[in-house]
């Protein structure tokens, strides 16, 4: 989803106050619909010592925690989680102003003939799955790669389907959809909230 | 906001280093992937335009450029037919109208790569320009220092040798002052400038007192056939009195890194082992100005000048 941030302002919204909005799940819906989607990965993927959970930041990276510790929870299976950053991969880079800031890539584990199950919070034209996929191929050669979006948008701009999704939102393209902490940081209760369209242009 | 053009450290704000070196971090880690490229700058140029010969200020760029995956092409008129202004400009209007995404500039006399941006529509990067600024270098050393000692807030840096000729003098000196660093010179009296400082650093001609409790020491090359005789008497005196050995370095702080920007003219202003071995971290300054360079070539390739805006801002 962080191609469809503008690069000025970060999903978190930093000490702003968070603009008011819609809240479309809070903090248990979220943990219900990760329980779920941990089911279903462990129901798709027979061999669960091939996988390995690769969030997009910023928030993908608290949701892959919570799905680890879902299907560590469930199966006893000790899943790995890697972090990637797309920006370097995105394809809008040439046409903004200034450049956004990178964020942390750390994968623990080699790729190589792992199921890799993309996690990304928001889920709208599809550029940054293709990002994060050419990512992915640069760190070796996956043996398949899913995809996990919290919330779906729809507004696809690529060819890529979401292989497990938290919630279905149709939206105006001109509103925002951004998971955030309720206290600020991603670290504590997370809430998904809609807000209403950006003036400033398509947000 | 980061300007069109990298010209110096003056004219940087602190928030814009921090930016650099935030994005620097990231950088080396790409450097230290298997496939060591990403796709950033696919499709787009940059032009090494150097002026004045150098080997590793270009190849780091080259290198930088590459592993973002940009054309890099190296362009080095011989000095000796580009002695006129004009002919510096009609060269670089010549590859302006090629369509580069940025072109790096080094030359030997001060205030040529900011000409060149006031012609140019592709962004400047300056690789070193006379005694003016040695912008990247200078990142690099910032970044290496936040590496090694986690911050550079309150650090005591001190820079030894020829200072008055020294572009890589002066971008320390404005980058570290920015960083909220203590920063001590030290050199013969004759390599000092006269108003250094103005600048807010302190000069010293003791190497013992200006090394006193400083966290950083980092000694300048020495062009010593150059200078000897009329800045010092000799290259030997020079290593007797301003070359860092470990006896010297005694007086600085217990965990004090040494740095030079290379090449090193050894037994003249650093030792042999020291040359080579920590404290010293001169590979790692290597290492890290491609990891700079990447990060400069990521925040000003590619973006548009906009008109209107001074063409000098940097």
């Amino acid at each position: 989803m962080a191609q469809e941030t503008p690069p000025s302002s970060g999903r978190l919204r930093g000490s702003d106050p968070a603009p008011a909005g819609r809240t479309l799940l809070d903090d248990t819906a979220i943990t219900r619909a990760l329980t779920r989607i941990a089911h279903e990965i462990l129901e798709r993927n027979e061999d669960t010592s091939r996988l390995y959970l690769v969030a997009i930041p910023n928030g993908g990276v608290p949701l892959a925690r919570r799905l680890a510790a879902s299907l560590s929870q469930i199966a006893d299976v000790q899943v790995p989680v890697g972090v990637l950053d797309t920006t370097l991969y995105r394809d809008d880079l040439m046409l903004m102003g200034e450049r956004p800031l990178l964020r942390a890539t750390e994968m623990p584990s080699a790729v190589d003939e792992r199921v890799v199950v993309l996690v990304d919070d928001v889920v709208k034209t599809g550029r940054t799955i293709r990002a994060a996929m050419d990512a992915l191929m640069d760190f070796g050669r996956p043996r398949m790669v899913q995809v996990v979006g919290l919330i779906d948008r729809g507004h696809r701009e690529l060819p890529i389907k979401l292989d497990y999704v938290g919630k279905n939102v149709p939206t105006s393209p001109r509103e925002s959809v951004c998971l955030r902490g309720r206290d600020g940081g991603l670290d504590g209760p997370l809430e998904v909230v809609l807000l209403p369209a950006d003036p400033r242009g398509d947000a | 906001m980061i300007g069109s053009d990298l010209l110096g450290i003056e004219n940087l704000e602190r928030s814009d280093i921090e930016r650099i070196l935030h994005t620097a971090v990231h950088m080396r880690e790409v450097g230290e992937r298997e496939v060591k490229k990403v796709p950033t700058l696919r499709g787009r140029t940059i032009v090494n335009l150097f002026f004045e010969s150098s080997t590793r200020t270009r190849a780091s760029f080259e290198i930088a450029g590459k592993r973002l995956s940009a054309d890099v092409v190296n362009f080095s008129p011989s000095t000796s037919s580009m002695k006129k202004a004009e002919s510096i400009l009609d060269t670089a209007r010549t590859l302006d109208a090629m369509d580069p995404d940025a072109v790096i500039v080094r030359h030997e006399v001060s205030g040529v790569p900011k000409c060149i941006a006031d012609v140019l529509d592709a962004p400047v990067i300056n690789a070193g320009d006379g005694a003016h600024e040695h912008p990247t270098q200078a990142l690099l050393d910032l970044f290496t220092v936040q590496q090694e000692k986690g911050c550079i807030d309150g650090l005591t840096v001190t820079i030894v040798g020829d200072i008055l000729h020294s572009r890589v003098a002066r971008s320390n000196i404005y980058g570290f002052l920015k960083m909220g660093a203590e920063v001590r010179v030290a050199a013969p009296p004759p390599m000092i400038p006269p108003a250094i400082e103005e600048l807010g650093v302190k000069a010293y001609t003791s190497l013992r007192e200006a090394l006193d409790g400083a966290d950083v020491v980092m000694a300048l090359r020495i062009q010593s056939e150059r200078l000897a005789g009329s800045y010092f008497p000799s290259a030997r005196e020079y290593a007797a009195t301003f070359g860092l050995d470990r006896s010297k370095l005694h007086y600085a702080k217990e965990d004090a890194i040494v740095m030079h920007p290379g090449p090193v003219n050894r037994g003249v202003e650093l030792a042999h082992d020291l040359a080579d071995h920590r404290p010293s971290v001169i590979l790692d300054q290597v290492r890290n100005g491609v990891a700079i360079r990447m990060a400069v070539l990521y925040l000003y390739a590619g973006r548009k000048r906009e008109r209107g805006q001074s063409r000098s801002a940097s």
